[in-house]
């Protein structure tokens, strides 16, 4: 049986890690390498680097990073952020990268996930999807929630998937940062209708919330960042307690 | 010097990378005098020769992992690394292209193939219709959507020791007779015993190792360590000086160091 996979998210501005981290024991808590090669240790099963810088310096200092990651770090990982070629996947691959993901780029230009699944294969392509709910449809935003488009999850999703994506990472923006748990009806409608892998993202205050997402809502995988970075949730205690609630993790 | 088989199989990298840092903890725990000790030049545009995140110098000289189709120079090394992405019929004829399909059988050294390269190196695979080098005595099937699986299998996965295979009339689905085809979940199985070959020293039963494949060589008699994706299939497999791993030792973590480092210790 395939485990459930744990994955914490870095948020990475110029090559180093913005979010707020409360890890004792690290030299530099803004190394992403570090943080990375952390969490590998402590049993993440993947990692996610995004990428939020704006700039085109910040965007080589982030392929700097992918190579540096590449080399330290033994479970796989994906970047995301500012995707928007293939030529720009090209480079991240090149780098190192397991997976790409893209969001807004997609949404603009679905036919990438097509290109880009077309020459590095879809276990090298992820659909990142950010929706909230408008009058009783879920529907997909980009910019972090601050743009609407027309687009409706699941459709968006399937399209998606027939495309070439290879896995969905979908956040409710009605649910990221509450800590109120995930929309499990949702993320299981997803499940039912998609061929392929989902990593459940936003929303998690505590390990009940994951474990339900992981059960009811039927995801593959849960994404987080701030239960992880406060220190709040440690990985190993996470698992753990999945475990004893008969969820297969890798310990 | 370990050789990395260069056939123009998609992306090494991730497998140089391993290596290096199975090296740099197998120089860590050995004997420093034992070890060859050379400032060698480094080979351009790969970054062979880092250093270690310890700031440790590498007892390894960079040059002792090589990228090569070279015959002479597979024949003459330690080891060899047989890696591959992509699809298997085209992998196999750019493995003939590079005239390597039927000499790469005849090497006595341990070989490693990982992922499509184990797949290579049974009989036949589905995926194109390839007839591969028949190493080991099994064929490589796809993943039946049917069974209920999400595919492609991507993930980590547990290995198990391979049952004694019943006896059964060739062609047949094999029969699920190993543990880790019930029904309990894996998490609670016991894990008592070790997985017996040299491949897995220290790894007991139910160790996860990270998957990412649509198709999967049948469970044989070479098969070291079974997995369960809908089916039970050959995770690993050995024969004399060969061994293949259908998952990734490179991205499975300290587990997958430590089958990365039993290999290079063989």
């Amino acid at each position: 049986m395939v485990a459930k996979r744990i994955i914490p998210c870095l948020d990475v501005k110029d090559g180093r890690t913005v979010k707020g981290v409360n890890f004792v024991g690290l030299r530099d808590v803004g190394d992403a390498v570090q943080l990375g090669a952390r969490y590998a240790a402590e049993g993440a099963d993947e990692l996610v680097y995004l990428d939020i810088s704006a700039s085109v310096e910040g965007r080589k200092t982030f392929c700097e990073l992918v190579s540096r990651v590449a080399a330290e770090i033994n479970i796989p990982f994906t970047v995301g952020g500012g995707i928007s070629t293939v030529d720009d996947a090209a480079r991240l691959l090149d780098a190192g990268a397991d997976k790409i993901s893209v969001n807004t780029a997609a949404i603009n230009n679905p036919g990438l996930i097509d290109a880009i699944a077309a020459k590095y294969g879809s276990q090298f392509v992820v659909i990142a999807i950010d929706a909230r709910v408008v009058d009783g449809r879920w529907m997909a935003t980009t910019h972090g929630g601050r743009t609407a488009t027309d687009r409706e999850l699941f459709s968006w999703a399937k399209e998606a998937a027939d495309r070439g994506a290879g896995e969905l990472l979908f956040t409710s923006m009605d649910h990221d940062g509450t800590r109120d748990g995930y929309p499990c009806e949702t993320y299981a409608a997803l499940a039912d209708v998609l061929p392929i892998p989902i990593i459940a993202s936003g929303g998690a205050g505590c390990v009940q919330d994951i474990a339900d997402v992981l059960t009811v809502g039927k995801a593959d995988a849960a994404l987080a960042a701030s239960i992880f970075h406060s220190g709040e949730i440690p990985i190993p205690r996470l698992k753990q307690e999945l475990n004893k609630l008969n969820i297969p993790v890798r310990l | 010097m370990i050789a990395i088989v260069d056939y123009g199989a998609g992306n090494i990298r991730s497998v140089l990378n391993a290596l290096r840092r199975s090296l740099d903890s197998l120089a860590l725990a050995r004997d420093d005098n034992s070890l060859i000790s050379t400032e060698a030049a480094r080979p351009s545009g790969e970054p062979f020769g880092m250093r270690s995140p310890t700031g440790r110098a590498q007892i390894f000289s960079p040059e002792e992992i090589v990228l090569t189709a070279d015959t002479a120079v597979l024949r003459a090394a330690d080891k060899v690394i047989l890696p591959g992405v992509g699809e298997a019929s085209t992998a196999m004829k750019a493995l003939s292209d590079c005239g390597l399909a039927e000499f790469i059988p005849t090497l006595t050294q341990p070989v490693l193939g990982i992922c499509i390269g184990a797949q290579l190196m049974c009989r036949s695979s589905e995926e194109g219709g390839a007839r591969c080098m028949g190493i080991f005595s099994t064929d490589v099937r796809r993943f039946d959507a049917a069974a209920g699986e999400k595919i492609p299998h991507m993930g980590w996965n547990s290995l198990f020791a391979p049952a004694p295979l019943p006896s059964r009339p060739t062609g047949e689905t094999p029969v699920s007779s190993c543990p880790g085809a019930g029904e309990a979940p894996m998490s609670s199985r016991a894990q008592s015993r070790d997985l017996s070959s040299p491949l897995f020293k220290g790894l007991p039963e139910g160790t996860y190792v990270y998957f990412v494949h649509s198709f999967y060589p049948e469970l044989c008699p070479d098969t070291i360590a079974v997995s369960h994706h809908g089916v039970d299939f050959s995770a690993a497999l050995a024969k004399d000086n060969f061994f293949a791993c259908q998952f990734h030792p490179e991205k499975s973590g300290a587990v997958g160091e430590t089958i990365l480092r039993n290999f290079l210790s063989l």
